[in-house]
């Protein structure tokens, strides 16, 4: 039997990449692929705290995460095409619209 | 014997996170994360959630992910970090901001008391976790179902030729 500390460490390290994709890439698609793996850290680690207490709500938590997560890279996908329909290009840096 | 199969599992998901991170294709990056997020399915098998594992591989893994590389493909965005970054000074903090945010939540999760199991632990159980959502979780689930449709009129709206 693994103990769930094991997966919250992995859970960690998954989050820890994930942050740093984020900060490092500059395509907005590799962005948002990182944001699903951070996601998924934080998913795994409702399921190691889960099996540990012994109950179920974590999972539903989970499922809840997943149908918002599909929802999300859906309208977000949508939002990149879009703005590379009036842009013609795709970099991070240019979308500087809302910074202050 | 399940310690190796987890090692093993493991070493497999963090280096296909590297992998998303630091290859420039995102092709590429896409098939990585899809790697990942099988690794983090056999997690839920052996943590005992087999209902999530099955709908990380279809929803993630099958469904999302082939949204992605449709997005890639119609896009083609391959050329875009390919010239000189000019904010490299910036993101040269990305590393050491994300290895000392793993630091932080590990020395969190070693100086905090572990629960007490209180049960005994989770295995499979479909039916527990449809009795959860249909009673407890009910006005999310459907809640759920709202959020589905609004997102898809959201993204008929956004990719219309002429919106």
């Amino acid at each position: 039997m693994v103990p769930e500390s094991y997966y919250l460490t992995v859970s960690a390290l998954l989050f820890s990449i994930g942050v740093a994709g984020v900060i490092i890439r500059r395509n907005p698609l590799v962005i948002f692929m990182s944001i699903e793996l951070m996601l998924n850290a934080v998913n795994l680690s409702f399921v190691a705290f889960g099996h540990r207490l012994g109950s179920y709500e974590g999972q539903a938590v989970v499922f809840f995460v997943m149908a918002v997560a599909a929802a999300e890279v859906a309208v977000g996908l949508a939002i990149i095409v879009a703005i590379f329909r009036l842009r013609r290009r795709l970099s991070i840096d240019d979308l500087s619209l809302m910074k202050w | 014997m399940s310690l190796v199969a987890f090692t093993l599992v493991a070493l497999v998901a963090v280096g296909s996170a590297l992998g998303l991170v630091l290859r420039r294709n995102p092709i590429h990056g896409a098939l990585f994360l899809v790697v990942n997020l099988g690794c983090v399915a056999v997690f839920y098998l052996m943590l005992g959630a087999e209902f999530l594992a099955a709908a990380q591989v279809i929803v993630y893994a099958g469904a999302i992910m082939v949204l992605f590389i449709f997005a890639i493909m119609v896009l083609i965005p391959g050329k875009e970090e390919t010239g000189p970054d000019p904010r490299r000074r910036l993101r040269t903090w990305a590393l050491p901001a994300a290895g000392l945010l793993f630091l932080q939540i590990v020395t969190w999760l070693l100086l905090s008391r572990a629960p007490a199991p209180s049960g005994p632990p989770t295995e499979g159980g479909v039916e527990t976790i449809a009795r959860l959502l249909f009673s407890d979780y009910l006005f999310p689930f459907e809640l759920t179902s709202v959020l589905l449709l609004a997102a898809m009129v959201g993204v008929l709206l956004l990719a219309r030729r002429r919106a």
